[in-house]
């Protein structure tokens, strides 16, 4: 290079302060950077998440007590970041809040960065695009209880003087070093940032004075607007833009590479001065050794179906409890208003409606904790990452990108976090194609479908003495899912998302045990994202659909005076002439040869609206809301085995229920997951499409599933 | 461009066997993928090493600057280095 390269750091002296006022203080830092621990640590549990307006964005921000004489700040956690320079969705979101364009979010006062002292030199990367801002920063170095212990050290002191920003180390568990950052972030509130520019070759510097000689002369404004990806959208500047470009590739075509190698040329000498370098081999060792066996040629693989079989043998064992006591709590709670209300509508409308639809949903909480639980201690371990690098051939095979791996095995907790999570793909086709497969992985949303079927017809059997029927169905479902969406990938990519195969860089973060904190955090947020869906959405249809079953009632019967036995006639009879029951009986004839009587047909229609909904329906199709004693779900599966056709043969056999899930495995049915791809693609076209061809796939995959077992001679 | 000085031999980063320490002498390939390699720090004079190599042989493992990155082959292919010196 023939650039001469130097940066200009200067340090503006605070004004005198004025009246305290709510501080706004934006936290950024790298993925991996120990960035949510900070933000734990920083606000407790005093935090909300949001969405960025108009974008899917998660917005998390929470009050940060700097002292105890200030008003708590406003802490703004920016998305993980490596660099601030790229178009993807996150980047921009980071630069809109760092000029304070972000609806009701202030200006930060001061940027906190989270820098992972093991990680010195990449991390600093960002700080050096940060420090363009013109806001204070303060750096937050983690980690340093890794690199104490491997007794590499680092001159805090000598690296704040390099970069001209305080540097606080900090423990976040152990609660180090946060006064320090308190009053560090109060100090500086009231500056301005020291700034931080390059100087870049002779030819790049003439353009930069040129195209900002053009408007305001903001030596910043013209370089970002030279280097960033997209031009400016003014006519005579992008004309110019681009005129200063073409100019500069001439007498060099790797000119646009210069920022970069600037920042990094400085970064190195900061780091020279501040690091003893001795040491610091050691700090991936450990890393290095493991990934020996976790990406190791033939164990890698093995491990990985082991991690995965280990998953989903746990949440169908270690749920059991738990489940079945919330069941019973359910089931009691019915009981209980059933004994102390007088008989009639109103608590029909509170037991058969409310109780049975919340309660039918909230059962599947213990597993969907579970199966954060795994999925948030298989990415704080780092071990997530390992799987994209050993998936990312295959993946790559039908055209996706290793990325995917990961929000495509979120979606098997939920669709919606994992078609959130597809904004670190860059690339859009491949983004809407991960998008589009997401929902075949099976969701938690049908465990309760999946559960009630295997209960119903495939309980006890055991194969090898340990594995249970039931399990390999259940992985036979999540597998049928999987090879579904590879096949519907391979296909989408081949012809209306074409594309050339789509890069993949990615960090694999050192492996570190994962925090109880931020952990049990994860679960508990996804948990509650869960209740209030429960709650809300859930409970809308659970009485409408009670609604639907219960009228036009016919006046003679009610279930009071009846006693049990007859009650359940009466209701089917009932349930016959109501509402639902006519909307079933008219796609009667449409599902028959999938093996569904009209009765199912309800519980279908309904699940259309959200998966699980399907058992809360059938609970009130069959009658069989919580009693007194019985718990609801054995009560349930006893209805199902139970229910005859009108010409006396069972209206369930296991081939129903196999046809069932497997329709359940293909079609979209979540509103929630609709209005997320909806916002995620910014039309309809492709919810819409969405949910066209999954119901296709879902009504062919379900009719060959039970025409075919009845050539096979089952059912 | 000082680094391309003929003497040294250079190989692209994909044709490099594991552990051998090299220096990364220019990124070539155009736009988003150069850009995000060199922010991640894969800029010239950058020490460089293949560690390994995912089951099926690609992705590859590198490290650089402390810490491990994983690129594909092709990504690779755009990467030239040179023996450290």
């Amino acid at each position: 290079m023939n650039s001469s390269i130097s940066s200009t750091i200067t340090q503006v002296s605070p004004p005198t302060s004025s009246a305290p006022r709510q501080l706004t203080v934006a936290l950024a830092g790298n993925p991996n950077a120990g960035k949510t621990s900070l933000f734990n640590a920083l606000t407790g549990m005093r935090q909300k998440v949001a969405n960025y307006p108009g974008v899917t964005v998660e917005r998390k921000e929470g009050c940060w007590t700097l002292s105890p004489e200030l008003p708590g700040a406003r802490l703004i956690d920016l998305p993980g970041l490596y660099s601030l320079d790229a178009a993807s969705l996150d980047e921009q979101i980071a630069r809109d809040v760092l000029v304070g364009g972000v609806e009701d979010v202030a200006r930060p006062d001061v940027i906190v960065v989270a820098v992972d002292a093991t990680n010195l030199e990449r991390n600093l990367y960002l700080v050096t695009q940060l420090l363009e801002y013109g806001r204070p920063v303060i750096i937050a170095l983690t980690m340093i209880d890794l690199t104490e212990k491997m007794g590499v050290a680092i001159d805090a002191e000598k690296l704040s003087v390099g970069l001209g920003v305080p540097v606080i180390p900090v423990v976040a568990k152990q609660k180090r070093g946060i006064d320090k950052l308190s009053s560090a972030v109060i100090k500086a509130a009231n500056s301005e940032g020291p700034g931080c520019s390059f100087r870049l070759s002779k030819e790049v510097e003439q353009e930069i004075e040129a195209l900002a000689a053009l408007d305001s002369g903001d030596r910043e404004a013209a370089a970002r607007d030279l280097f960033t990806d997209h031009l400016p959208s003014e006519t005579t500047r992008r004309n110019a833009v681009k005129a200063a470009r073409e100019r500069l590739a001439e007498i060099n075509p790797h000119w646009w590479q210069e920022p970069m190698i600037a920042r990094y040329k400085w970064i190195e000498r900061v780091v020279e001065d501040a690091l003893d370098k001795k040491g610091e081999a050691k700090l991936s060792s450990a890393t290095n050794r493991i990934d020996a066996v976790i990406t190791h040629k033939i164990l890698g693989p093995v491990i990985l179906v082991a991690v995965m079989l280990l998953v989903f043998q746990t949440i169908f064992s270690w749920s059991r409890v738990p489940m079945d006591l919330i069941d019973h709590g359910f089931a009691s709670l019915g009981g209980l208003i059933r004994a102390h209300m007088a008989p009639g509508l109103l608590v029909d409308l509170l037991v058969d409606g409310v109780i049975a639809g919340v309660g039918g949903v909230m059962v599947f909480l213990p597993q969907i904790l579970l199966l954060f639980l795994f999925i948030s201690i298989l990415e704080d371990s780092g071990y997530m990452a390992r799987a994209a690098v050993i998936m990312d051939r295959l993946m790559r095979g039908v055209g996706l990108h290793g990325k995917a791996f990961m929000p495509l095995l979120s979606s098997f907790a939920c669709a919606i976090p994992g078609i959130m999570s597809t904004r670190t793909i860059e690339n859009p086709k491949d983004r809407l194609a991960t998008i589009m497969i997401a929902p075949f992985m099976s969701c938690s949303a049908r465990l309760p479908v999946y559960t009630l079927m295997i209960a119903a017809f495939f309980s006890t059997q055991k194969v090898f003495g340990f594995l249970s029927v039931g399990a390999l169905i259940i992985m036979g479902m999540y597998l049928l899912g999987i090879s579904v969406a590879i096949v519907v990938a391979f296909i989408l990519k081949r012809t209306i998302l074409k594309a050339p195969p789509p890069p993949f860089v990615m960090e694999l973060p050192p492996y570190r045990v994962p925090g109880l904190v931020n952990v049990g955090h994860t679960m508990l947020t996804r948990a509650g994202l869960f209740v209030k869906r429960a709650g809300t959405v859930i409970m809308a249809i659970s009485i409408l659909l009670w609604a639907l079953a219960a009228f036009p009632r016919s006046g003679q019967t009610t279930s009071a005076d009846a006693d049990p036995s007859q009650g359940a006639n009466e209701s089917a009879e009932r349930i016959q002439h109501s509402y639902a029951g006519q909307i079933g009986r008219l796609i009667e004839p449409a599902i028959k040869p999938l093996g569904f009587d009209w009765k199912i047909g309800i519980g279908l229609i309904s699940s259309f609206a959200a998966r699980e909904t399907l058992v809360s329906t059938l609970s009130i199709v069959y009658n069989v809301g919580p009693s007194e004693s019985k718990e609801a779900s054995t009560s349930l599966i006893a209805a199902v085995r139970d229910a005859k056709r009108p010409d006396g043969t069972p209206a369930w056999t296991p081939l129903v229920a196999l046809s069932l899930m497997v329709f359940f495995v293909l079609a979209c049915q979540c509103m929630s997951t609709v209005a997320v791809v909806r916002r995620e693609t910014n039309s309809w076209r492709w919810p819409l499409f969405m949910i066209g061809y999954m119901l296709v796939l879902a009504y062919l995959g379900s009719l060959i599933t039970y025409q075919g077992g009845h050539l096979l001679g089952f059912g | 461009m000082n680094n391309s000085d003929p003497s040294i031999k250079t190989s692209s980063l994909d044709s490099i066997p594991f552990d051998v320490e090299t220096r990364v002498v220019r990124v070539g390939g155009t736009g988003a993928i150069a850009r995000r390699l060199m922010e991640m720090g894969v800029v010239p004079g950058a020490p460089i090493k293949v560690v390994r190599t995912a089951p099926l042989g690609d992705p590859i493992v590198v490290s650089i600057r402390n810490y491990f990155l994983a690129l594909r082959q092709g990504e690779a292919k755009m990467i030239t280095v040179a023996a450290s010196a």
